[in-house]
């Protein structure tokens, strides 16, 4: 008997209704200094011309997001007039009536539409299995669930505040697509240049699926088909997109500023709470080093620097053993970590599904090896794996490891005590709903996890109550404050450099199979 | 998918619904000298924990009784001393004599949320996702969104986890009686339900019914005989369950005297504030407070209450079965809300559970009383800043039983169960009372929304100060009223039969 009103399309409208209703509970919650940060670039952008837009430092949060993204705040403050004028007065820092805080959660909340309408377009994309299907049961169903109700979409975009959600419909919009998507993807790059990491994937895909407009017949690139006509138009979107973008600034000669605003190097090798990537490790291994060394008497103890890499500021630092690591040797070791997933599309273009594996691939490169990573940026790679996860077992086996390892990383970010429930419990829903639901559609495949698999993510819960629970009542927390972030990154470290290290392996043992016809 | 993941997901759903509306204000916040609720709850840790147990319920030096005095039975004085040997553990200012009054700070506040949630955790919330599983008929789906619709009720959530309340103790220990008592376990079910009724004197709404039940099912079974030992056994099961509660003040009986007169106050007045019954709505147009006198204030709502209650209980008394039982206890807790003495808004949610059991029976009647009895205690809830929840879980339970319990399209007059209906009222023509309900109900939730959208939006005229606290009030009643009379009239119509059963399923 068919369940009731669990029928037709109205499911996915009850899911966004759902998960919108939950977004505004979370209104009166803790809001990070991102919350400032953002009210302050509406007051720049509002009270400002825009020649001081880039030039402005009254706060300390200067605009660090490329022009477009200013032009949305600029948008977004003739709303907020309405709400109160104060928090648009530069001066008012650390500004936060309660109508700003409702305006500002309220337009995360609205502009998730956009997100909202990217994931049913993905949802239509995805393969169904024929045969009548209870809904529950459904792939689109469930990848509607794991983008719409992501935990660490949540804990970020409305909790911890930021405008990931929007930005994520345009990657998820364009991906796959190829003039539209290098519109979208244009518009993307000038909205938060992170998305830098996977402007590889986009050029390399773009110019070989769309400007040769024809393969060999064993998949091979076939250069005589090459279409000068058609890498025009992809250079001329991409090229007005951005001067639509810069020009202003270009005209008034203010590029430089504006570019050091947006790449600020200064920073440190690690952000305040190390990212789980390799250098998490690479720090775990010099510090391990140091202390074996001064034991052994191998150092000297008054010659190592003080170790203050996990102190709240950010700064550079030097690595006491093992050697110093530069901006450029993070670029190269991007570099060369991304070179074989865009040389794969290369050789075998594979439609969408081998965009999005090597996009997946490339953010999460990026994110093993770059410099001054924050571990928000784990969810670049989370989401399109979704998209894989409900079409593939090897991908969803994948997907639990890395969704979970990924999301407990961003744990640190909410760190008060009247938020530990929330996040707790939204975990405990996203990873009961990921489980359950995955190994739903794959039933009768065999078990989606590794035995080590689970006993590694077993471990996360002991990681888990040891940090939140026993480390703050026990008598180290005075002495080394930071051992719980330290704990927790370098544990998620092996956790996601395991999943890239399997998802290359399902890349390249792809590239390996005759194309499928 | 397997449905202990299902009923996880809904019951961490609820959890964080209840923490997200926790993260808002509670009574009284910052408003001294008297505060509010939550001040009372921790004066209670207060007092009884730093004064032996038979000054607290006296007037002396230490304990001033016009402070928040405690005016419950002791369960929730046993329980507030457990909390507050907790809350010395964490913070000992929390609960020191005389000068923790009025304390309020951010962590104080989470500790006391913490609190409600832990007894939700353990009583409330497993005797719903038992009754849900066990009591209530059809596919495992329904069972589940009958469970997600009941935890969402948003009344008891903003009380609770807003204004500050405990009484998903008291509502989960009647619920584990109706639950014991549908499973058959009449002794264990009495035994719930005076631990319910000791934790909070307003259970008593709900001891007509089971009294009755008992009794009728105590007849039926042969008054001598089984029936004689049932009654016997449950007789014994409420004596020991009350002389436990009660042991500390029984070695005095002006002590246990004392409690009584606290827990039962006679000396105020026919009702206090703006609620939705009958007295304070027939107060508009006639005075009845000036009119007549305190003593036949008393009589009035006493005879009223009783009358208005012996219809259902007469029946379940003769019927005594689980679907008379359901409403027979929504019945009574209505009757008493509408007619009783010194009924405060609050006591809604007494009705409110009963109605809550029949989501799965009567889903679109009981989804639109449950909107009515969060929508007439918004007065309150805009006293404690509590707008933003109150929209947000009303939209939610509004849209989600809908969609889930597929409330619009199970509304055939047979699913409606109107037949006695058009017996009534053989003279009027042929109508389609059917089509008549569902706009009933859209009429219903359109003046509730605009309702709820002018108090907040506009400032009321200088000379009606009170004009949508009454409006409100005056729209909950009339609609309660015809709630009370539908339930009333399916309890005397025939039980559900086996055809509407299945098409439900």
């Amino acid at each position: 008997m068919a369940a009731p009103g669990l029928d037709g399309c109205s499911w996915f409208a009850a899911l966004s209704l759902g998960v919108s209703l939950l977004k505004c509970l979370f209104m009166d919650a803790y809001h990070s200094t991102d919350f400032e940060v953002h009210r302050n670039w509406l007051a720049v952008t509002h009270s400002l011309p825009v020649s001081r837009w880039y030039h402005e430092n009254t706060s300390e949060w200067t605009l660090d997001y490329p022009p477009l993204f200013a032009w949305f705040e600029f948008g977004l403050s003739h709303v907020a007039q309405h709400f109160d004028r104060n928090m648009l007065v530069v001066e008012n820092l650390n500004y936060a009536s309660p109508a700003t805080v409702l305006f500002q959660r309220l337009s995360v909340v609205f502009t998730d539409l956009v997100f909202i309408f990217a994931v049913r377009e993905c949802c239509r994309c995805v393969q169904e299995q024929k045969g009548p299907r209870d809904v529950l049961s459904r792939p689109s169903f469930v990848l509607a669930v794991l983008l719409l109700w992501n935990f660490g979409l949540l804990i970020v975009d409305h909790i911890h505040f930021q405008y990931n959600g929007f930005l994520f419909g345009f990657l998820l919009l364009s991906v796959a697509k190829h003039l539209q998507g290098a519109l979208l993807f244009a518009i993307l790059l000038n909205l938060k240049h992170i998305y830098l990491y996977v402007a590889p994937a986009y050029g390399i895909y773009l110019l070989r699926s769309y400007c040769f407009t024809q393969d060999h017949k064993d998949g091979s690139v076939n250069w005589r088909s090459f279409s000068p006509l058609r890498l025009l138009a992809l250079g001329a979107i991409v090229v007005s997109v951005c001067a639509l973008s810069f020009g202003p600034f270009i005209a008034m000669g203010q590029l430089p500023q504006v570019l050091s605003r947006l790449f600020p190097f200064k920073r440190g090798l690690c952000h305040a709470y190390w990212a789980p990537n390799i250098w998490a490790l690479y720090n775990m291994l010099d510090k391990v080093l140091a202390v074996l060394g001064v034991r052994l008497k191998l150092l000297e103890e008054a010659e190592l620097p003080r170790a203050s890499m996990t102190g709240g500021l950010v700064q550079e630092f030097q690595h006491s053993v093992l050697p110093s690591v530069s901006p450029s040797v993070t670029l190269v070791c991007t570099l060369l970590s991304i070179l074989p997933a865009v040389a794969s599309i290369w050789r075998r273009p594979r439609g969408a599904r081998g965009f999005l594996r090597c996009l997946l691939l490339c953010a999460l490169a990026s994110f093993m090896f770059g410099w001054h990573v924050h571990e928000k940026a784990v969810l670049i790679a989370i989401l399109p794996l979704s998209i894989l996860a409900v079409e593939s077992r090897e991908d969803a086996g994948i997907f639990l490891v890395l969704t979970t390892t990924g999301h407990y990383s961003l744990f640190p970010l909410i760190f008060t005590p009247a938020e530990l429930p929330i996040k707790v419990v939204l975990m405990l829903l996203f990873v009961i709903f990921s489980f359950a639901a995955l190994r739903k559609l794959y039933s009768g495949q065999g078990s989606l996890l590794r035995p080590l698999e689970s006993v590694y993510l077993a471990g996360l819960v002991a990681v888990a109550i040891a940090c939140e629970i026993v480390f703050p009542l026990s008598p180290w927390q005075q002495r080394l404050p930071f051992l719980p972030l330290l704990a927790t990154s370098v544990y998620c470290s092996v956790g996601v450099s395991y999943s890239f290290l399997r998802l290359y392996a399902s890349l390249l043992r792809q590239d390996e199979k005759p194309k499928q016809l | 998918m397997q449905t202990w993941s299902l009923v996880s997901i809904c019951v961490l759903l609820g959890v964080v619904v209840r923490w997200g509306v926790s993260l808002n204000s509670y009574s009284g916040a910052g408003k001294p000298p008297m505060f509010g609720d939550y001040e009372a709850q921790r004066h209670w840790q207060e007092v009884t924990y730093n004064l032996p147990v038979q000054e607290w319920y006296f007037n002396t030096t230490e304990n001033d009784l016009n402070y928040w005095g405690l005016d419950y039975p002791p369960l929730t004085a046993y329980h507030s001393l457990i909390c507050a040997y907790v809350a010395k553990m964490i913070n000992p200012e929390w609960v020191e004599l005389h000068r923790s009054r009025g304390y309020e700070s951010p962590a104080h506040k989470l500790f006391m949320r913490a609190t409600v949630l832990v007894a939700d955790l353990l009583i409330y919330i497993p005797a719903v996702v038992l009754y849900c599983l066990y009591l209530t008929d059809g596919s495992s789906k329904k069972k589940v969104s009958t469970l997600f619709c009941f935890l969402l009720y948003p009344g008891l959530i903003l009380i609770d986890y807003g204004h500050f309340q405990y009484n998903g103790v008291s509502l989960g220990f009647a619920l584990w009686g109706v639950l014991a008592l549908g499973l058959g376990w009449d002794a264990l079910g009495s035994m719930a339900f005076c631990l319910a009724l000791n934790y909070k004197q307003m259970e008593l709404y709900h001891a007509l019914p089971f009294f009755c039940y008992l009794l009728g099912k105590c007849i039926k079974l042969g008054p001598m005989g089984r029936g004689f030992f049932l009654l016997v056994r449950i007789a014994s099961t409420v004596l020991v369950t009350f002389a436990l509660c009660w042991l500390p003040f029984l070695s005095d009986p002006s002590e246990a005297l004392q409690v009584v007169r606290r827990i039962f106050p006679v000396a105020r007045g026919l009702f206090e504030d703006k609620v939705a019954n009958t007295w304070c709505s027939l107060n508009i147009l006639i005075k009845i407070r000036s009119i007549l006198s305190s003593d036949s204030q008393i009589y009035l709502s006493t005879a009223c209450t009783l009358l208005a209650v012996l219809p259902s209980s007469v029946k379940l008394l003769t019927k005594p079965t689980f679907w008379q039982f359901k409403l027979a206890l929504a019945n009574s807790a209505l009757a008493f809300f509408l007619f009783s003495y010194q009924v405060h808004e609050k006591s809604i949610l007494l009705a409110a559970l009963p109605v809550c059991l029949l989501l799965n029976d009567l889903p679109l009647v009981a989804i639109w009383f449950l909107l009515t009895s969060t929508f007439s205690m918004l007065p309150l809830l805009l006293k404690d800043g509590l707008l933003v929840p109150y929209v947000v879980t009303s939209l939610a339970f509004l849209f989600f039983s809908l969609y889930l319990l597929s409330a619009l399209e199970h509304c055939s007059e047979e699913e409606l169960r109107l037949g006695a209906y058009h017996k009534m009222l053989f003279f009027l023509p042929k109508l389609d009372l059917a089509c008549i309900t569902r706009w009933k109900f859209y009429i219903g939730v359109a003046a509730m929304a605009g309702l709820s959208a002018v108090s907040v939006a506009l400032v009321p005229p200088p000379h009606l100060p009170d004009l949508f606290p009454v409006l409100v009030s005056t729209t909950a009643f009339l609609q309660f009223l015809g709630t009370f009379l539908y339930f009333n009239i399916v309890q005397f119509s025939g039980p559900p039969s086996r055809k509407t059963q299945k098409k439900n399923n």
